[in-house]
């Protein structure tokens, strides 16, 4: 707990908040990254289609992502079976697992996007050239297209992560509202709302305001001093 | 081919590579070519002499085809030895630097990853010789074109290549900055014995460095020919508006009263360009529209060049006019171009024995 202007503000909903944001971010840098370097590669009309894939969060009510991660989550559902044979415990519906991997599909195009765009970016008589030099893919991908694509990487990470903070539907889908255990700030703030906790919700709105609003700069500021590009 | 064999008799390149990029199709055709010297890939811009050089390196994943190296198969099939352990070095056409290093990291990529085993380069000696001694520490985005493709020429050499590609290497440089390149490609190639393919649609280039010429049309190698046997064809494709042009190849004697004389045998040829010149043998370009015939030697002329020779082929040409080929006395073979007229007042034969005076020579650029 922690008090402000005299009001009692329950942390743990913020700490979960970042917790998630954290691990979603992690796990779509290491998904979205080969992702969106096969994406860029790509020449065939497939990839309007996955692009489409990619995007269709940006479009689709949050509600209905969440509604369908619910069914697949099921814990009798083959989803949840097969993560068992390999040791899992526990269910994905309302757990702190669920919640990530929902959030992963949630800000999936906020990660993807930027890297595919950095990733395209970058001529390929580069990496013609370095494979000349005899070096291997992996190498090429660390020495050229990672250094080169630094500012992507750096929007992709900020903007998952923001969004993740940010997210609503999907959480309460998957998630529900569990305190301490799935109740992010978002929720926090609807739950104050509806308790007509009205100094609750209006400290935390303001700190998701201050943080979202800081984010964006910083996204805004990269873009017009290195050129990135976004969405 | 086995690393360090450059210094030991050409290996051979042997193949038939097919290549489909959109409506562009490469069909090479079997192809034998022996690495050595300079050979040069030369056709119009679309005839696939660049999609022909990718496929040789590997760098592209849709080849497929026949490719051998020696004993070493590089590609077999669909299935393809990757660019990375051919051990070819390549120079594109935009140096291709990695924008992120400065020169000497770009210089140090090559070395880094050389095989164990392989002696690394000299690499104080080469950045000498290429010279970018004082650019080392410079970012390559500050570089002017002529500079980054002396880092890029270095970082190939670095990385001791068995096989050096060059993709019209000069095309996007100033006249300077080729003259200056490709005096330094010439050293190159002869200093570290490096076979070469290089790429150009520049009929000069072409006259000045290759020894041997792959001319392609339509993706599909028409034909594989020495310099000497390229130019001697009347309809060859090295010619451009100029007509017909021969190429001597001769030694350099030391500047004589404001004149480079260029040793043919036991003939001289007089050049008026007294530039510095670091290498023994040199070719000199002649174009047969510069050339007259006499038949004797004439004293009196202002034209400093008479040299003895012997027709050996008549080539009637449109425009009443007509290409005589004339067998110096060293062997070498150049063209003179005369109306017919002329030649009937000559009665020019072949094996009739004359003098050629030629009106103004130049060294290949």
């Amino acid at each position: 707990m922690l008090e402000i202007f005299g009001t009692q503000i329950s942390l743990a909903p913020i700490w979960l908040t970042l917790e998630v944001a954290a691990m979603t971010t992690l796990v779509l840098l290491l998904l979205g990254t080969p992702l969106a370097w096969w994406m860029a590669q790509m020449r065939s009309s497939n990839k309007v289609l996955l692009e489409a894939l990619v995007a269709l969060p940006l479009v689709l009510p949050p509600t209905v992502l969440g509604f369908y991660l619910l069914i697949v989550f099921n814990p009798t559902g083959p989803v949840t079976e097969f993560l068992r044979f390999f040791g899992f415990e526990g269910q994905l519906t309302f757990s702190k697992t669920g919640l990530v991997i929902g959030s992963v599909f949630y800000s999936l195009p906020f990660a993807v996007q930027p890297l595919m765009h950095a990733f395209e970016a970058i001529s390929h008589r580069l990496l013609d050239a370095a494979a000349t030099m005899r070096a291997s893919f992996l190498d090429r991908f660390f020495t050229i297209v990672v250094p080169l694509s630094q500012r992507g990487f750096l929007v992709a990470a900020t903007l998952a992560f923001a969004h993740t903070v940010g997210e609503f539907g999907v959480v309460l889908m998957v998630g529900g509202n569990i305190p301490g255990e799935t109740r992010m700030v978002s929720i926090d703030i609807f739950d104050h709302v509806e308790s007509l906790e009205y100094d609750q919700a209006h400290i935390l709105s303001a700190m998701m305001l201050i943080f979202s609003l800081a984010v964006l700069m910083t996204v805004y500021g990269l873009n017009r001093r290195f050129g990135v590009k976004v969405g | 081919m086995k690393l360090g064999s450059q210094y030991s008799h050409p290996v051979t390149m042997q193949g038939n590579l097919q290549l489909k990029l959109g409506p562009f199709e490469l069909d090479s055709g079997e192809f034998t070519l022996p690495l050595q010297g300079i050979t040069v890939l030369f056709g119009r811009s679309g005839s696939g002499k660049s999609t022909l050089l990718r496929a040789i390196s590997g760098l592209d994943k849709r080849t497929h085809g026949q490719l051998r190296v020696g004993e070493q198969i590089w590609q077999d099939g669909r299935r393809a030895l990757p660019t990375e352990r051919r051990h070819i070095g390549f120079v594109f056409q935009d140096a291709a630097l990695f924008p992120h290093m400065n020169v000497r990291q770009n210089l140090n990529y090559a070395v880094k990853r050389l095989p164990k085993g392989v002696e690394p380069a000299d690499f104080d000696e080469i950045v000498e010789r290429v010279g970018i001694a004082d650019k080392l520490d410079r970012r390559v985005t500050f570089l002017s074109g002529g500079e980054r493709q002396r880092v890029a020429i270095a970082r190939a050499l670095l990385g001791r290549p068995e096989l050096l590609c060059m993709d019209e290497p000069l095309s996007a440089l100033d006249w300077r900055a080729k003259a200056e390149l490709l005096t330094l490609i010439e050293e190159v190639v002869e200093a570290y014995r490096i076979p070469v393919l290089y790429i150009t649609h520049a009929p000069a280039e072409v006259e000045r460095l290759a020894d041997r010429i792959v001319f392609m049309q339509e993706g599909r190698i028409e034909s594989i020919e020495t310099l000497q046997q390229a130019l001697s064809r009347v309809d060859s494709p090295l010619f451009d508006e100029q007509g017909a042009v021969a190429v001597l190849e001769g030694e350099v004697q030391p500047i004589e009263s404001g004149l480079r004389p260029v040793k043919l045998g036991e003939d001289t040829l007089w050049l008026s360009d007294s530039h510095e010149i670091h290498k023994s043998k040199v070719r000199v370009r002649v174009v047969a529209r510069d050339v007259s015939l006499a038949l004797s030697d004439p004293q009196s002329l202002s034209i400093i060049n008479h040299l003895p020779g012997k027709i050996v082929e008549l080539v009637p040409e449109s425009e009443h006019r007509m290409l005589v080929r004339v067998a110096l006395r060293d062997g070498q073979r150049l063209f003179a171009e005369v109306t017919t007229q002329s030649a009937q007042r000559l009665n020019l034969q072949v094996g009739l024995k004359l003098f050629v005076l030629i009106k103004s020579v130049a060294l290949a650029e």
